[in-house]
């Protein structure tokens, strides 16, 4: 009856695929907030974020600045970690295995692996299965989103525009793998294999999407969100939660807006209480169009 | 008795899950499984409806924030005290403990805050981050050795067969009171905890077995159950069985 990898019951397992994508689950409903010093940090935890992501310079200043963008410090991701009690994620290259090592080895809770930076491996990404603290990856399309998953990723986030402001490519992403997802479920299950071909993912996940109708792990939203109206579209659409990267310390008033996008994300579908924290944040961030941006320096291309 | 493969019944109750942040879907799912009502909640409008509520896991220092920016956190702990079945698991553990041993500050020094109702102390991730978060099968009291195991099967004798318990970031029970029942414990291998224990202040405890390694992770009273591991995310009913009869006054 019992399976026969079953371990024995007095070895505890860490690192398994249940307490990753696990972890997920438990930052569903919440905002994850993009922080670069420990002071901005535990403004975030103030504001009821459910994690927040170290890192160096926040996609805004990333795209203005240009040059390549890396992992951020040990010692900037140590003074975050030590400064707030909520998880705490941190960026790793694609492709870049050893800065996931290091980043693993400083105590993370989650690593992204990120389109933000710049790509070290335009082949390969992480092969996340040899890590034990779990990953989340962007994604544009459902495919992506199991190529990910294939690889070991415990969580899965749209990609949208990082550092624009602008919400449109995630509205994008999110309907896209939504509507992929319903493709796939309304399919006859001989229709799979082609359908597993066309998406360039592995059958077995593409026959497990289609059988429960949904990502078999948590999908987040990330990519331009700015105000609460965006976070609230998002889980309109069927985000499990929301990534705010620039949106936040880039705006004039950072912790009114943190405590907004928070609220907006858990009573997204309730008008009167988005009008309500939609109220006196001051500017949002500038912002850019996407259409401005030209396409080498649109990061949702980054990863494939 | 009972007919081991019959679905528990809890037709007939409204069951809420507090769904301010967290894995409230998880638990719905379950209850409605088991044919209660389930009501995901996050307004006191909702809340007075209930029968009895499930914290889910999450983020304690967000849903604490949120349940008193959205004034649920009045009328919930009066629920509380007036005797409502509630369970939490995980972050729902923390926030049914009356004290914290190391609550999140704010930037103005206010600690975070709890419903309480139980009588304990309680420590966020004290098994430590997420590298350390883990699975292991528990014994755990006073389970109904006819209920449903989830795949696992029935189990033959009187003891029910073990639960597969998943920690994520999780707390213990640093103390119990007196009026608190212990249902599980875990072992924790010393090395695995070293960086806790040098910081854990001694884990006296009146309910607490002998030894520093054994962590209290499964509590109750009469109306209040905590576990701080997440049976709804791993198809084990049991607990949840345990908790409808709870609310039933059965158990």
């Amino acid at each position: 009856m019992s399976s026969t990898e079953q371990p024995p019951s007095s070895a505890p397992v860490t690192g398994g695929n249940r307490v990753k994508r696990g972890m997920a689950e438990m930052l569903k409903g919440g905002v994850i907030m993009d922080v670069v010093t420990a002071e901005q940090a535990r403004i975030a935890e103030d504001s009821g974020a459910v994690a927040v992501m170290a890192l160096e310079r926040v996609p805004a200043d990333i795209r203005a600045e240009g040059g390549v963008s890396r992992m951020s410090d040990p010692d900037m991701i140590d003074s975050i970690v030590n400064s707030v009690s909520i998880p705490v994620m941190a960026k790793a290259r694609i492709g870049h295995f050893v800065e996931a090592q290091i980043v693993q080895s400083l105590g993370v809770d989650y690593i992204d692996e990120s389109e933000v930076l710049t790509p070290a491996d335009y082949t390969n990404h992480v092969d996340k299965w040899n890590f034990k603290v779990p990953f989340v990856c962007g994604a544009t399309n459902l495919g992506e989103a199991l190529r990910r998953i294939n690889e070991g990723a415990a969580m899965i986030r749209s990609k949208g525009e990082a550092g624009t402001g602008d919400v449109s490519n995630a509205t994008t992403h999110m309907r896209q793998i939504r509507a992929e997802v319903k493709r796939l479920s309304s399919m006859p299950e001989d229709e799979l294999y082609v359908a597993a071909k066309e998406l360039q993912a592995p059958f077995e996940l593409v026959r497990e999407v289609a059988s429960a109708g949904r990502l078999p792990v948590v999908l987040f939203t990330a990519g331009g969100i700015a105000t609460p109206a965006d976070a609230a579209m998002m889980m309109q659409l069927g985000a499990d939660g929301v990534f705010v990267g620039s949106g936040i310390f880039k705006s004039n008033n950072p912790a009114a807006r943190a405590a907004a996008v928070v609220k907006a994300t858990t009573f997204h579908d309730d008008p009167d209480v988005l009008a309500d924290v939609s109220r006196g944040l001051g500017e949002a961030m500038v912002g850019l169009n996407v259409d401005q941006v030209p396409e080498p320096h649109r990061l949702a291309q980054r990863g494939w | 008795m009972t007919n081991p493969l019959a679905p528990p019944d809890a037709r007939g109750l409204r069951v809420g899950v507090l769904a301010l942040q967290g894995d409230n879907a998880e638990h719905l799912r379950v209850l409605a499984s088991m044919g209660a009502q389930a009501v995901p909640v996050r307004r006191p409008t909702e809340l007075a409806m209930m029968d009895g509520l499930i914290i889910p896991g999450g983020e304690s220092t967000t849903i604490d924030r949120l349940s008193r920016i959205f004034d649920l956190a009045g009328p919930l702990k009066e629920r509380i005290a007036a005797g409502m079945p509630v369970y939490g698991s995980c972050a729902g553990m923390i926030l049914l403990a009356d004290d914290i041993v190391d609550a999140a500050r704010s930037s103005t020094g206010e600690p975070q805050q709890t419903f309480g109702g139980l009588d304990m102390t309680v420590r966020r991730n004290a098994f430590g981050r997420q590298r350390e978060s883990f699975e292991v099968d528990l014994d755990f009291a006073q389970l109904d050795p006819e209920g449903g195991v989830g795949e696992g099967g029935l189990s033959e004798g009187a003891a029910p067969a073990p639960v597969r318990a998943v920690f994520i970031r999780a707390p213990w029970a640093d103390r119990t009171g007196p009026g608190v029942q212990v249902l599980a414990t875990v072992d924790v291998p010393s090395a695995a905890t070293a960086a806790t224990a040098a910081t854990a202040t001694a884990a006296a405890s009146s309910a607490a077995q002998q030894g520093g390694t054994v962590r209290i992770v499964a509590v109750r009273t009469s109306t209040l159950l905590a576990t701080s591991f997440h049976p709804e995310v791993t198809g084990e009913r049991r607990i949840h069985e345990l908790f409808i009869r709870m609310i039933r006054g059965e158990a």
